[in-house]
């Protein structure tokens, strides 16, 4: 595995202390993590724009009809793949020995 | 005759007190933000429009959440939801969920591309790309053409607490809108002292606020209205025929032409938010890449409460909430404030309209700077003098979002507000051509830059076209002795966001057919650009840019710079009296 590495630029600023970090190419995700982490941020998108899908009033929910609280659900869903897509690219990108 | 249903009495002195409580605390907070984090100078533009870049995950959180929700969710969404429901106001709930997946993509590229280089706008970018002045100035008067009624909609949500309150209302004109202007003017006093940094602190209280408000109003909801009964509500008006005998509104999407405008109002949105000067100014005043994905991963709460205030508008329909303001008009855009005002107390109702105006303040702040940082950038200096020291920059960059702030003032004072959520929609319209610019130019440089002006302005001005050609009615309802009499007043243009796509009868948001035609052009002529061989332009950019996570060396400059200024001219101390 080649990483070109670059000279980390050199700043003696003390505000900037937890930015100085390097300034290298990471190396590329691993092909499952790519895949895994598209399929989680397509997913919601899929899921919300195809509105035929859950364009009902059933089954109801506390009173919400179908097409309400399926988009809110969606919401939780998909911070939770968002969640689970930042931490398997911050991993993948820490085990990466790129730094 | 004042409003004879606006909430009790004319002026309502405890709102009203609260109110000003709130508005005084924000503004004196304002003016502190100017000392938070100390910077040695504020006169350059990566400290006065960036905030240092220095914003960690909790600061971002709040200032980009203080930039999306805006009172285009206070009171531009329950307003459509109130009116037409479902595929006019609901749709912001899908747009505002779709924006997150987008953002962990794009954005980081955007961001360490910023840092490398030392950009401070997308047209910047662009800029530095492509090697086209023209495409970064199109790019950046985009953004300033499109900020201007998402300001004025920032303005007409705060006419409306106004409004509601009971100040403003019958009399002169410079009576009825005086309390706008001196809110106006504070708002822009303060930003122009403390920059970005003002905006960002005040987002802590606003947020508080916000989310006290939402809380109390939704328990509210389900508590003594109940949700079934509210939804019941809402589907009876919407199923209602019109005199015209079409339907009052959309309950749920019910046809082809429903979903596809439903669809493409939230994914056009959900494109469109993030190529905003002021998304992407949020963006790159964070302090590192990291900073952004985690947020994408956080934000999406800010939907929760976007959803649950869209809901506020059927809970004013199930609670005959009236919707006439104090100059007599049915204004669908009082629903919330009106609602507030009927069902808290007033004390209460006070801590409401401070929520929303102040929801208003912070991202017309936000706003104002981000297109005030792409004049300067992109046209002053790039155009008349390329040589402005970054003390020039902040002087101009101050000058220019007084400009633009004011500028806004007078679209709200002047243009028709009967439908505030489309001063957004039509910002999209605008703003999404700056999309394949802007996005592709972070993965390819496939594209020709000649290929992308000619896409952008036929599109810019097809979508311009198509969208003042919605000719609606203009209906007026007057409240004359307690009855509603409908007044025609003829017909007025840029009545909806969505039309027919060309040469077929699928109803589309307009930005999304625009983008489609910017697409196909800009793909046809680059093929051809590119077998005439036209000169391509130099990119500036290099692989490992969109990568980085390091300071730029221009900011470690500009940096220094002020350091030693600082040195040179020490501040003085604090009035030791």
């Amino acid at each position: 595995m080649s990483i070109r590495r670059i000279p980390t630029v050199s700043c003696t600023i003390a505000s900037y202390s937890e930015a100085q970090l390097s300034n290298s190419r990471p190396a590329p995700l691993p092909m499952w993590v790519r895949i895994v982490v598209a399929a989680l941020l397509i997913m919601p998108i899929v899921a919300l724009v195809a509105v035929p899908t859950y364009s009902n009033a059933s089954p109801h929910l506390w009173g919400f009809p179908f097409f309400y609280w399926y988009s809110l659900l969606w919401m939780f869903i998909e911070t939770a793949m968002v969640s689970t897509a930042y931490v398997l690219v911050t991993r993948a990108r820490r085990n990466g020995g790129s730094r | 005759m004042m409003a004879p249903q606006a909430a009790g009495p004319a002026v309502n002195g405890v709102s009203l007190g609260v109110l000003i409580f709130f508005f005084v605390v924000v503004t004196a907070g304002g003016f502190i933000a100017a000392r938070w984090k100390r910077p040695e100078s504020m006169n350059s533009l990566e400290e006065w429009g960036l905030g240092g870049r220095g914003f960690g995950t909790m600061t971002t959180w709040f200032l980009l959440g203080g930039d999306l929700y805006t009172a285009y969710t206070f009171v531009a969404v329950p307003a459509a939801m109130y009116a037409t429901g479902a595929v006019a106001g609901w749709f912001a709930v899908p747009y505002t969920i779709l924006v997150y997946p987008l953002i962990f993509v794009f954005m980081p590229r955007m961001w360490s591309v910023a840092h490398a280089k030392g950009y401070v706008t997308p047209a910047d970018f662009v800029k530095g790309r492509y090697g086209s002045r023209g495409l970064s100035l199109a790019v950046a008067l985009t953004g300033i053409l499109a900020t201007m009624p998402y300001i004025a909609l920032q303005l007409v949500g705060i006419q409306a607490v106004i409004d509601t309150i009971g100040l403003g209302g019958s009399g002169n004109w410079f009576v009825k809108d005086l309390p706008l202007i001196i809110a106006f003017a504070v708002l822009a006093a303060y930003t122009y002292s403390s920059g970005l940094r003002a905006p960002a602190l005040i987002a802590f209280v606003k947020d508080t606020l916000v989310y006290i408000v939402i809380v109390t109003a939704i328990i509210y909801v389900g508590w003594k209205i109940g949700f079934g009964p509210t939804f019941h509500a809402a589907e009876t008006k919407m199923n209602t025929k019109t005199k015209a005998g079409t339907l009052t509104g959309s309950f749920i999407p019910a046809n082809a032409n429903q979903y596809w405008a439903y669809a493409t109002l939230a994914f056009g949105s959900a494109m469109a938010l993030f190529m905003y000067p002021h998304a992407m100014t949020a963006t790159l005043s964070s302090k590192s890449r990291n900073v952004i994905r985690r947020n994408a991963a956080i934000l999406p709460t800010y939907s929760l409460m976007l959803a649950l205030l869209a809901l506020l508008g059927f809970a004013a329909i199930a609670k005959k909430t009236s919707i006439f303001g104090a100059d007599g008009y049915a204004n669908t855009q009082l629903a919330v404030p009106h609602f507030f005002a009927q069902v808290f107390p007033s004390w209460f109702a006070g801590v409401a309209f401070a929520a929303i105006a102040i929801g208003a303040l912070v991202p017309a702040a936000i706003m104002s700077i981000a297109a005030a940082n792409l004049f300067t950038r992109n046209i002053y200096r790039d155009f008349f003098r390329p040589n402005a020291t970054p003390h020039e920059e902040a002087r101009v960059s101050k000058i220019a979002s007084l400009v633009v702030k004011f500028g806004a003032l007078i679209f709200v004072l002047s243009m028709d507000k009967q439908n505030a959520i489309n001063f957004q929609l039509l910002g999209g319209v605008w703003i999404l051509q700056t999309f394949l610019a802007i996005v592709a130019g972070l993965y390819t440089r496939w594209f020709h830059r000649w290929a992308l002006l000619i896409g952008w302005a036929v599109a810019m001005v097809w979508g311009t076209v198509t969208a003042y050609n919605q000719k609606v009615p203009n209906l007026k309802t007057k409240l004359v002795d307690g009855k509603p009499v409908v007044e025609n007043h003829g017909q007025r243009h840029f009545g909806s966001s969505v039309a027919n796509f060309p040469f077929t009868h699928v109803t589309l948001y307009i930005a999304i057919s625009a983008l489609f035609l910017n697409i196909v052009i800009a793909v046809l002529l680059t093929v051809v650009l590119r077998a005439i061989k036209a000169p391509a332009g130099t990119d500036e950019t290099e692989p490992d840019d969109y990568y980085s996570d390091s300071v730029s060396p221009d900011v470690v400059r500009a940096e220094q710079a002020s350091a030693e200024a600082a040195a040179v001219n020490p501040t003085p101390p604090r009035h030791a009296t």
